[in-house]
């Protein structure tokens, strides 16, 4: 994460998130979760940017078991893409624009759950979906961090793979195909 | 090890160290017989080797521009690899022998309306003996005497379900991989990752067996990072040299007295079409105009399935597995040839988030993601039909990093490929249906990595390119040395076959230059 001071009293309170930073459009934005227990800091993208593409992200792949900080480090990785590549910068900056502008104005952060969805869905097959659902799912699915919820396991070869770790555990198939021969 | 003269004209040159290639630079190097192979990838080691997907892609693949169309994905139509021992690096082991009929596809599925098809000019019978060296080389299981892998939970959800279907043909599959030490290579730990390549190297591959083997003979010199990018020839017609770019961007030329072409079934015509000359204005080898075409890259697509209980398909071997009951020809299911079934898990979690249902998101597929270590998963691979305009040609003015065009590959299925795929998913999908499962999925085909007959044999020079040995009908020193030369794709995974058919070719070399001719 990109080191950047914050002032615990300039945080701004949105839907439970606490926003802090330098205000001005695209010179990032540090988000704190409101109980503190994680943050999220951004160089290009400012924090309504930030907060939107956290509410795609979500709403694309919506866990209620996993808490923000794994969707932040999808906005994270969309930041530093942003900031290596002025073309996806625009894209980003015109897809929010877009998702703000599907209910006579009113922001994709103040949309109610199903208006969103519906946001979500006039945005789908563009360049901009394109990316927000690889960037979810290589950052979010990638995250060997988030692994352990879905029950996949990972890298293998350091335990001496599966030989003796289940590869054929599934006993309850075992009783189909004994009932079966 | 050897190291060879550029100039030194009496060397074989191989180009490409994968099935193909490094299995003919061994089998020849074995025989005395002198050979520089030249491969475009870099040389890794079992170091190098992760358990991690998306890691393994960057360090392994193909990822030089190509233009796929029609049904092909544009960015990338292939997946392939560009690294010494080619892609039997990332390959799943799967070791099976075409069956008999295959080998005579036109005269056993007749005239079939946009199929350019052809019997090989080689049958069951001549290639008997091949098969089994390539089998014992290998390290095939169930067969040679060699015990079959035990199966694993996805194999397991796979035969409980075909069971109450009644097929009876189940069984974990004959794969390339040690199901006991063999080779001075350890057996399978089941760890997971075979297509991300084997950790231990109980997988066959020619990165770690045949080039390792060529190279303690004395008379074999790998180049990696050595990009071919033209054959050269004499006034006579003979191929004398190629021309490569080597890691640092110098370009050589090396002489040769053969020049054998092993690039995989799109680099390969690429190379013979950037080799035209006003003696072979379309290209070389060319005359019968089939370089290029008929490519076909086997009829394939994936069923998913959420079982009612965990499977977690992911550990161990990765298509240790195979329903072979609708491999047969049977037209009387609405399609000629057949397919099998054999077993594949996602490519980790992100991979089956990502292909499960192309474009999926929201509530309803978060859910099902979820569901990840109850998933169960099949590939089907089947015969699919040559067709002409299925091919590789050369785009008019993009180049790649060599300054080579970049080859554009076509493909679209023909309608006894969609009649076959139709079939298959429906008998994937009844197979976990059988035991309960909740929800299926069918992934289309992905990028393809079973690539074939775009050189393809011929008995008639005017129909193919090459000759049963896979010599060039045009130019009797170069010879084609990898999937290229399939005149069709049988139902089966086609790597067997294409060492198989190198293993023949070195003994035919190998004859015809003593025998001077070549
Ligand atoms: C994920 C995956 C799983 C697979 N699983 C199976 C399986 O279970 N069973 C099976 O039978 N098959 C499988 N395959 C297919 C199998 O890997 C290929 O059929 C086989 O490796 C093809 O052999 P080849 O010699 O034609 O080409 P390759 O093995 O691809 O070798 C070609 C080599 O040539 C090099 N090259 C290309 N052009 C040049 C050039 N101009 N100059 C120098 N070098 C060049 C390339 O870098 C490459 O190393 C799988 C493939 C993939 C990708
Ligand atoms: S499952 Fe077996 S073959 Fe596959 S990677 Fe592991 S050890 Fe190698």
């Amino acid at each position: 994460m990109k080191g950047k001071s914050i002032n615990r009293r300039q945080f701004l309170q949105t839907s439970g998130y606490a926003v802090a930073g330098a205000a001005a459009i695209g010179s990032g934005a540090v988000v704190i979760a409101a109980d503190g227990a994680w943050a999220l800091s951004t160089t290009t993208l400012d924090q309504h940017a930030a907060m939107t593409l956290l509410r795609v992200s979500r709403m694309l792949f919506p866990h209620d078991f996993l808490g923000d900080q794994y969707y932040a480090k999808v906005v994270e990785a969309l930041d530093a893409q942003a900031a290596n590549d002025p073309a996806m910068a625009t894209q980003i900056r015109d897809g929010i624009a877009a998702l703000d502008s599907t209910r006579d104005g009113i922001a994709f952060l103040d949309l109610s759950d199903g208006y969103a969805e519906d946001a979500i869905g006039s945005i789908e097959g563009t360049p901009f979906f394109g990316t927000m659902r690889g960037a979810t799912i290589n950052n979010l699915y990638g995250n060997p961090l988030v692994w352990r919820f879905f029950g996949y396991e990972g890298s293998s070869w350091q335990q001496g793979g599966y030989l003796h770790r289940g590869f054929d555990d599934a006993g309850w198939l075992d009783a189909i195909i004994e009932s079966e021969a | 090890m050897a190291k060879f003269d550029l100039n030194d004209d009496t060397v074989v040159v191989v180009i490409g160290s994968g099935a193909g290639g490094g299995t003919l630079s061994n089998e020849l190097a074995q025989k005395g017989i002198n050979v520089v192979c030249l491969e475009a990838g870099k040389r890794l080691t079992l170091d190098d080797i992760e358990n991690d997907w998306g890691t393994m892609f960057g360090k392994l693949s193909w990822t030089d521009k190509r233009i796929g169309t029609g049904a092909l994905n544009p960015d990338l139509p292939l997946w392939v690899c560009k690294t010494v021992g080619g892609t039997t690096v990332h390959w799943a082991g799967a070791a099976l022998r075409f069956q008999d009929h295959e080998w005579k596809a036109k005269s056993t599925y007749g005239d079939i309306p946009g199929a350019n098809l052809l019997d090989w000019p080689v049958d069951a019978n001549e290639m008997e003996r091949f098969y089994s060296m390539a089998e014992d080389k290998m390290g095939v299981t169930g067969r040679q005497g060699i015990p079959q892998l035990p199966g694993n939970n996805n194999f397991k959800a796979m035969l409980a379900g075909a069971q109450r279907l009644g097929y009876t043909k189940v069984h974990t599959g004959n794969m390339a991989i040690n199901s006991e030490p063999r080779g001075g290579r350890p057996s399978c730990q089941q760890i997971g990752f075979c297509m991300a390549g084997c950790k231990i190297g109980a997988k066959w591959s020619a990165l770690y067996t045949e080039i390792p083997a060529a190279e303690a003979t004395g008379h074999f010199e790998l180049r990696p990072e050595s990009m071919v990018l033209k054959i050269n020839h004499d006034s006579s017609g003979k191929v004398t040299s190629v021309v490569y770019v080597d890691k640092e961007g110098n370009t050589h030329e090396q002489k040769a007295r053969i020049i054998a072409v092993a690039g995989n079934s799109v680099e390969t015509p690429r190379l013979l079409l950037n080799s035209a000359s006003s003696m072979f204005p379309d290209g070389m080898a060319n005359s019968s105009g089939q370089v290029g075409k008929n490519f076909m890259r086997h009829m394939t697509g994936t069923v998913y399935a959420i079982l009612p209980q965990p499977v977690h398909f992911d550990r161990g071997t990765q298509m240790a597995g195979i329903v072979q009951d609708e491999a047969h020809h049977d037209d009387s299911r609405g399609f000629v040839a057949g397919y099998e079934m054999e077993t594949l898990p996602g490519f980790g979690l992100a991979g089956v988030a990502s292909n499960t249902i192309a474009g999926a998101w929201g509530r309803e597929y978060a859910k099902d993601i979820e569901m990840y270590d109850h998933f169960a998963g099949m590939w089907l691979v089947g015969e699919d039909l040559p067709q002409e305009q299925n091919g590789v040609t050369l785009h008019d003015s993009q180049k790649d990093q060599y300054g080579m065009p970049v080859p554009v590959v076509h493909f679209e299925d023909h309608p006894n490929d969609t009649a076959m795929r139709n079939h298959a998913f429906k008998r994937g999908s009844a197979i976990y249906e059988a035991i309960g499962a909740t929800k299926t999925f069918e992934l289309p085909p992905f990028p393809s990595t079973h690539n074939m007959g775009t050189c393809r044999m011929s008995a008639d020079a005017k129909d193919g390119v090459c000759n049963p040995t896979g010599q060039t009908h045009d130019i009797p020193n170069l010879y084609i040395s990898d999937g290229s030369q399939f005149t069709t794709s049988a139902a089966e995974n086609p790597t067997l076959t294409i060492v198989s058919l190198a293993i023949r070719q070195a003994e035919k070399i190998a004859e015809r230059m003593n025998a001077g001719e070549i």
